[in-house]
């Protein structure tokens, strides 16, 4: 039992993987075996990378202490640059590379006016929701543009990638870039300095660590990734709507928060913040499956982030309490 | 007479208006272990955080072994061999040990610009290596900081400074809010340092505490240097009256 303890310790998204694994049997068995069926997987899979992307650069950023509500507006005020820009005459990779920059430039106005001015992020990025959200508009001119299918090399983003149309090119993205972040974070002295800005942030300043370049990094990685994965979307759907990721930067939350992720800092993985984005695709795609209402959706994330917040706190308490028996 | 290994020079600190530090020189010898003792407000932090870096004096001059220095962030202080140790701990909680004890001085396999992948496995070797040789008995370089007392944490703590090689040790409370054994523990890891030839400089609000390691006493009080004695010429009651 004390082992068990430890491990789930240890490994904070331990317990939203086998939650997972749970919900996926339950679904499978309610929706009379469809859940798992190709049709469906392939429909899981297409949003997947998506809502994972985001969750990714939130985790990162959220284990540097940090936090970022202006993702959802950055889903959609990249590919709106991006297609904007293509309409305008400009090539689809230089479109691309501008987009990606104007949300770096934003990641990064994120952590300096946070660290600058020392404010909760919270409230900078509650701003920048705002701002970024009301960008998309006015760049749009209010009419979304149109980009003919074959305009632009979507599929490079969004197309099939097998001959049976199950896994889409964003997949391959998303693992690809998940594998990188994932070992950014444990395999380098960025992720060490990240962990330890988090973790314990007057400890990190006094090693000599530049925790506010660290954080401004984590911002716009963050930033970046959101604005990827708009783009993927867009090009998935090719349309270009300002509306797009709206509620999307507390699903982020909830993807971390749900895979382990500490509010205040230090704790947490990427791996835990896919499972948590796995597990909300999971649960609205296979309510809808078991025909349970659907607008039981948001309740249900909504109890599993307050049950997975408390669970986390529980099971650290009851860490702390058994290192003062080992003492003795 | 050789040169001292740390020199202040006629230091000045003011705060949003409050004169912290009036004036402060002081000659800290080389293999010294100098106890500063203080009451709350007295200028011991504000003098300690000029030395490691956090915060820089307004006038007045630094000399590290004979050199005049510009000591502008804690990576400098390092730099030149001034490593502090903190009383609220310079770790984190929730890493390993081997991972505390690299922080921000992370050996890597290779690197590009300063960025670079981890040399995990001699991370994991040298930090066992380097709390063997402070005499501190850990199970596991893995185990969390969070997992160990407070005594056992400074002792990581104390390692990680001996394995830079560390000149000057500067300990900041290192025996606050510890039980009476491990504060044993904490004096006996700080004579240990002298043995090995360090420079350190123990700051506590406990008289007892600094007379049981230090070879010199320094008060302060209002900012200033109020009694300066090896410590077999002066005595607790004495330094007392003073503070």
């Amino acid at each position: 039992m004390r082992r068990l303890f430890k491990l789930s310790l240890q490994k904070p998204e331990l317990a939203g993987a086998l939650l997972l694994l749970v919900l996926v049997i339950v679904f499978q068995i309610r929706s009379d075996y469809v859940f798992l069926s190709v049709n469906n997987i392939r429909g899981i899979l297409g949003l997947l990378p998506e809502t994972a992307l985001v969750a990714l650069g939130v985790t990162l950023l959220m284990i540097c202490g940090e936090f970022d509500l202006s993702v959802g507006s950055v889903f959609a005020l990249m590919p709106m640059t991006m297609a904007v820009l293509v309409v305008g005459g400009w090539p689809f990779w230089l479109a691309v590379g501008a987009g990606l920059l104007v949300c770096a430039f934003i990641g990064f106005l994120n952590g300096w006016i946070t660290i600058r001015f020392d404010i909760p992020s919270f409230i900078t990025t509650l701003g920048m929701m705002f701002m970024a959200r009301s960008l998309t508009v006015v760049v749009s001119g209010g009419f979304p543009p149109r980009i003919r299918p074959g305009e632009v090399p979507s599929w490079i983003f969004a197309g099939f990638v097998d001959d049976g149309g199950l896994i889409r090119a964003s997949v391959l993205w998303f693992i690809g870039i998940a594998v990188l972040i994932s070992l950014l974070l444990s395999k380098t002295n960025f992720g060490n300095w990240v962990r330890a800005t988090g973790g314990f942030m007057p400890a990190a300043a006094a090693m000599g660590i530049p925790t506010g370049k660290v954080k401004i990094a984590c911002f716009m990685i963050c930033s970046v990734l959101a604005g990827f994965a708009g783009m993927i979307q867009s090009l998935r759907l090719n349309s270009f709507l300002p509306s797009i990721g709206e509620g999307m930067e507390l699903q982020a939350v909830a993807a971390a928060v749900i895979g382990g992720t500490a509010l205040a800092g230090g704790v947490g993985s990427i791996i835990g913040g896919l499972i948590g984005a796995t597990l909300i695709r999971v649960i609205d795609n296979g309510m809808v499956m078991s025909q349970v209402d659907a607008n039981w959706f948001k309740f249900a994330i909504g109890a599993l982030t307050i049950f997975a917040v408390v669970g986390n706190a529980w099971l650290r308490r009851r860490g702390r309490a058994m290192k003062v028996e080992t003492d003795k | 007479m050789t040169t001292p290994i740390i020199e202040t020079r006629n230091l000045h600190k003011w705060y949003s208006g409050v004169h912290a530090l009036k004036g402060v020189s002081l000659k800290v010898e080389r293999g010294q272990a100098l106890g500063l003792v203080g009451d709350n407000g007295a200028g011991k932090s504000t003098l300690i955080n000029i030395l490691s870096g956090l915060h820089r004096q307004d006038d007045g001059e630094v000399l590290v072994e004979g050199q005049q220095t510009d000591i502008r962030n804690p990576k400098d202080a390092m730099g030149l061999g001034i490593e502090t140790i903190y009383q609220y701990n310079s770790m984190v909680p929730l890493m390993s040990i081997s991972r505390n004890v690299f922080i921000g001085r992370e050996p890597l396999k290779w690197s590009i610009g300063g960025f670079g992948i981890l040399d995990e496995k001699k991370m994991r070797e040298d930090s066992v290596k380097a709390i063997a040789d402070v005499d501190l008995h850990l199970r596991s370089p893995d185990a969390l900081v969070g997992e160990l007392s407070g005594g056992q944490r400074q002792g990581v703590a104390i390692a990680r400074a001996m394995h830079f090689k560390s000149k000057v040790m500067i300990l900041d409370e290192p025996t606050n809010h510890l039980s009476v054994k491990e504060t044993a523990k904490v004096i006996g890891f700080v004579k240990g340092l002298k043995a090995q030839g360090v420079t350190s400089i123990f700051i506590s609000h406990n008289m007892h505490h600094v007379f049981a390691c230090c070879d010199r006493i320094v008060a302060m009080a209002l900012g200033q240097i109020v009694l300066d004695k090896p410590v077999s010429e002066t005595s607790i009651e004495e330094v007392s009256e003073k503070l």
